[in-house]
Parts: structure tokens; sequence; C-alpha cells
């Protein structure tokens, strides 16, 4: 333990301030995560209890949102649903109960497959091409370093919707509108902004004199590249391809305005659930929390890197 | 047997293909790899932003409108930007704008600097503590703020629920997004939810990029905590506190996903953001022309006022 050596230094905060500071913290960790357990929650309601009021903590569980999330049902008369056979699953009876019988699967599975082609494919190109030109940045003298560096960042700081307009009429005029490719390439160029300034760190970490001395040893540049440097990068490669996937994964600006049916994405897609009568609340929440949960199982992988990751690499601990 | 000689002849045939891969890259020069290495990049960002961005250039000069393609096309000069600079809806836009970006960073600095500031106590536990209040930043604002929809529901929300619990109000009295005056703080709320823990990763390395005996030799010159925090923490960490701001305030600028799925720029357009003008404007009414030229004054003011900024940011780290 370091704390019990560092504990005689004059500096270390006392047992009562660091009792007082943890208790801040942790009643605005428990204030913060209230919505999202509230969504959590939701997502194990019937629709009913959903919009109770007074709130409900403690309700019956019940899988109704998530059986309206992957189905589309229709309405039917008593008599009609009285000559059907026995219902086919828990989702079927489920929606007998309310005088539906089940019409079909819904369009979730099929975006959420989407949101995966796109965030993997846009991140392994934005990935490949970060880490060659992030190797160039590093080790070469490139004329202009300073300014294309600067110019790949401010690549950046473009509103979405400014980039949305020309590049709406470009694929228009290309044919890549609403196609997995076009999302692809497009969340490609937002990635690998990112992905240069944050691998451009983290070679610039490992020695030159590694690849120096497998350059003596009979190596070619390239070989050094690929057998010296790639090795000793990959947590710096798999931090930023997180990085770039829950990118890709959240983004909904471009998703909404440049797909519509064919390569939409799960943000635009969960947003637009609706039962009868408004928002199937309980159907929403069912598909956020499918949504978020590889986030956070993200997020408590890459916690030591989140401070370079959100700073493009300026901050480094 | 069988497996040996099938990988020895797998073995061959690399050493078969290795020698004339191994020559046409051992040709290459540094120089010439370190092209081969970063054209590849650059040829992506000028076709996907570059390329584009010059077009939209060109067509802020045109009277082009993308639901008519086949219109001739006008050149206008600079009318679209002389009557976009004296519309008074555009000045209220950026009101609006100025309004959620103030008010968000400022709330998301001074609590994510609290924050920050007692986790540096590093009570026990304070990594997971750490870890959890970071979720919300990770989470996507589109699919989170949508949900922030029902929390904000009159009557059955969470949210309006809580409020009226702790002021013993009606819990139907009040409409965080469909009152003009309280759903501009409706979005201020939701960001710095969000957010704030994105300031307070940063000051946290702030403050932990402070040397221990920079304190002790205080302690020793019996300077009190006071004193410390005000001459030793808080300067140390400007540049930190600093760099957070730029970040917050370029994105915040650039808002949308969430404004558009809480409010949608409503009611009227009292959340109106200049991303959700400029959609409007875009793809709803397909201005293309006019929209045009409001996406390059939005891009030349983040971009002038990030310059700026960062001229300042290089002032205070270089003291």
């Amino acid at each position: 333990m370091t704390s019990a050596n560092a504990a005689h230094s004059v500096v270390e905060p006392s047992a009562v301030v660091r009792r007082f500071a943890g208790s801040l913290v942790v009643l605005y960790a428990i204030i913060t995560m209230i919505p999202l357990v509230w969504i959590g929650l939701t997502a194990f309601k019937s629709p009913d209890d959903a919009i109770s009021y007074p709130p409900k903590v403690l309700f019956k569980p019940s899988l109704e949102g998530f059986c309206n999330l992957f189905t589309t049902r229709s309405r039917q008369t008593p008599d009609f649903i009285k000559t059907l056979g026995p219902p086919q699953g828990l989702c079927d009876s489920i929606a007998r109960s309310r005088n539906m019988v089940v019409a079909g699967p819904s369009n979730y599975v099929p975006r959420f497959f989407n949101s995966l082609i796109i965030a993997f494919g846009s991140t392994v190109l934005a990935v490949a091409l970060g880490t060659l030109s992030a190797y160039g940045f590093s080790r070469f003298r490139v004329p202009l370093k300073g300014d294309l560096l600067f110019f790949i960042l401010s690549t950046r700081m473009m509103p979405p919707i400014a980039v949305a307009i020309p590049i709406y009429l470009m694929y228009r005029t290309v044919g890549l509108s609403d196609t997995r490719l076009g999302m692809i390439l497009l969340y490609t160029s937002v990635n690998v902004s990112l992905a240069v300034w944050l691998l451009k760190g983290f070679i610039d970490e490992i020695p030159r004199e590694y690849e120096e001395a497998a350059m003596i040893d009979g190596y070619t540049r390239f070989q050094a590249f690929v057998k010296v440097v790639l090795p000793q990068a990959t947590t710096g490669i798999a931090a930023t391809a997180i990085f770039c996937l829950i990118f890709a994964w959240n983004e909904y600006a471009f998703a909404v305005l440049l797909t519509s049916g064919n390569a939409q994405t799960a943000p635009p897609f969960i947003p637009i659930i609706i039962g009868e009568g408004g928002q199937d609340w309980p159907a929403v929440a069912a598909g956020t929390t499918l949504f978020l949960v590889p986030i956070v199982v993200f997020t408590v992988l890459l916690r030591k890197h989140l401070l370079r990751g959100i700073t493009f690499g300026a901050v480094r601990k | 047997m069988n497996d040996l000689s099938a990988s020895s002849r797998i073995n061959y045939q690399a050493v078969m293909v290795r020698p004339s891969v191994e020559r046409r890259i051992r040709g290459l020069s540094d120089k010439a790899l370190a092209w081969l290495f970063i054209t590849p990049t650059i040829v992506l960002l000028l076709a996907i932003n570059i390329f584009p961005l010059l077009w939209t250039i060109y067509l802020s000069f045109t009277n082009y409108r993308a639901n008519r393609p086949n219109a001739p096309t006008i050149w206008l000069g600079t009318d679209w930007y002389q009557s976009i600079l004296t519309d008074p809806d555009i000045w209220a836009a950026m009101q609006v704008t100025a309004h959620f970006v103030i008010w968000t960073v400022v709330i998301e600095t001074v609590l994510g600097f609290g924050l920050a500031f007692l986790i540096d106590k590093k009570f026990r536990g304070h990594g997971i503590w750490t870890t959890i209040i970071l979720l919300p930043m990770m989470l996507s604002p589109a699919v989170v703020g949508n949900f922030w929809t029902f929390l904000y529901q009159p009557q059955i929300g969470l949210f309006n629920y809580v409020v009226a619990f702790f002021t013993s109000g009606d819990a139907s009295s009040f409409q965080m997004l469909g009152d003009v005056r309280l759903s501009p703080w409706a979005i201020v709320i939701v960001d710095a939810w969000m957010w704030t823990p994105y300031v307070m990763l940063i000051c946290l390395a702030g403050l932990r990029s402070i040397p221990d005996y920079i304190y002790e030799a205080a302690e020793v010159d019996r300077a009190s905590k006071w004193r410390q925090f005000w001459s030793i923490t808080l300067p140390m960490a400007l540049p930190f506190i600093m760099l957070a701001v730029l970040f917050r305030g370029i994105e915040n600028f650039k808002m949308f996903d969430m404004v558009n799925l809480l409010t949608g720029g409503g009611p009227g357009s009292t959340t109106e953001v200049a991303s959700i003008t400029l959609k409007r404007a875009a793809f709803e009414s397909w201005r293309t022309g006019y929209s045009s030229a409001f996406a390059i004054i939005l891009f030349v003011t983040v971009f002038g006022l990030a310059n700026i900024y960062v001229k300042a940011l290089n002032k205070v780290k270089s003291r």
C-alpha cells in the first residue's frame, strides 16, 4: 500500500477530510447514476407501471418492453384472437393479453446490425490509416508537419450539420446515399483525426532505439515498423480503436440526416420507437439498455486511457 | 506427419514470396515511406472533408437548392452572408447558443473542478467511484438525451417527481421541455449531467501533475490551506482547466444531437441553437445556398475563437 508509506507526508489529507470528500463524491455519483438506473428499470416495466404516478421503484418485472422492441404487433378483435391456435412463445402471449397478435420482427435488429458493421468497419479503417500516418509523423521529417497535423485536427471543428450538407449532395451524385459504405467512409474520416493524434502520442513514447537496433540487425525500416513498433504499440492501438468504436457507435447527427432505411443505425432509430398513443417507453428503454451495455463495458476496460482519448492525446498521465 | 509436411510447404511458399516484397520495400527511402504512410489519410480527408468544404463555400455564393437540382444555378455573390448577418432570427439563435455554451461551460467547470479536487483527496474506493462518475459522458448523447424527455415528462417523469417532492410542489405544474422559461435550462441540465465528468477528468490530471514537494514547501512556510489553494493549486491546474473549457466550448457550440432530441429547438425557437437553425434551413426548407453560407460563418467563428483561445492558453502555459 503506497498510501500507508505516504501517510507521514505533511501534505496527505487527514482521515476526516478524506471521509468528507469521499461522501460528497459518492453522493454525486449516486445522483448521476439515477437516470441510467431508471433506464434499466423502465426496460423491465410493463407500460402501465412505466407511466404510473408516483413513479414506481418496486414493480413486477415484465419482458413486454423487450417483446415490443423486437416485434411489430397488430390489434385484433378478441373474437378473432379466439380463433387462433395457442400463442407462439412469450411475446405472443403478452401481445394477446392486450388484444394484439405479433405481426413480425421489428427493425431494431437490422438497425443494431448496421451500427455494428459501420462502427467496426470505420474503426478498422481509421486505426489502420491512423497507425501508418502516426508512425510517419512520429519518426520521419515531414515537410509542414505541424501544419498537416493541425489540418488533420481542424477537420473536427466543423459542426456536423455543416459537413452533412455537401456530403449529402456528394453521396447523392456518386450513389453512396443511405449505404453502409458511405457511412463507413464518413465515420472513418472523422475518426482518423483522433486516431492520428492519439497514436502519434503512443508511438512517440516507444524509444527509437528499438527500431534502430532492429535495423542494425538487418531489418528494413518497414520490417522494424511491423515487427518492433506495432507489437509495442498494441495497447495504444487497442485504446484508440475503442475510442473510434465508441464515437461511431454513438454518432447521431450524420446518421439521422444521411440515412433513412437501408443503412440507418440504432441511435436515430431508438427515439422513433412508438407504440399506440405515443412513445412506448419500456420498449425505448429496452432498446437503449441493449445499446448502452457494450459502451459501459468498454468504458470500464478503457478507464486508464480515457483522459488521453478525450483530449486528443493533449493530456497524458 | 501430414501436418508437418503441410506446414513446411507453407513456410516454403512464404520464403518464395518474401524476397520480392522485401526488395520492393527495402528500395524505398525513409522519405518515400513517410509519404506512403501519410498520403492515404490526407487523401481521405481531402475527399471527405476538404472537397466538401470547398463545395460548401461555392454553394454559399449561389441560390442552389438541394431539392431542385435541375433548376439553373445563379451566382449571388455575398448576398447570403449579408442577409444572414443582418437577420434578427440568426442573432436570436446565436444568443440561444451563447446562453447554452456559457452556462454549460461554467457549471461543468465549477462542478468538474470541485469533484476533481475531492477525488484528489484519495479516499478509499475513489477509483471505482471515479469510473462510475465517468459513465454518462461515454454514452450516446442522442440515445440518452432521448430518454431524458421521459424523465422530464410532467406528472409521470422522474425529474418532475423529484423536484416536486423536494419543493413540495405539484409534479404536473411545470413542463421542463414545454415552457419557454424552463426549456433553455432543461438542455443545460442534461448537458451538465453528461459532460461534468469530462471536465472532472481533465482537472484531475491537472491536480495530480502538481508535485507534492511544492505543498511541502508551503507547509514549511506555514501557508494556510486557503492560501495554498489560491497560490498553488488553482494556478498550476489552470492550463488543464482552460483546456477542458476549450474542448467543451467547441463541442457545445456545435451541439446538435441532444438538443434535437430533447426539444428540437422548441418551444417556438427558445432552444434553437445554431446547429438546429442550420439543420432546419438545410434539410427542412432546403435552402442549400443560404445554409452553406451560415455553415461557413459558424466554422469561421469556431475556428477564430479557438485560435485566439489557444494563444491565450499557450501564454498561461509558458508562465
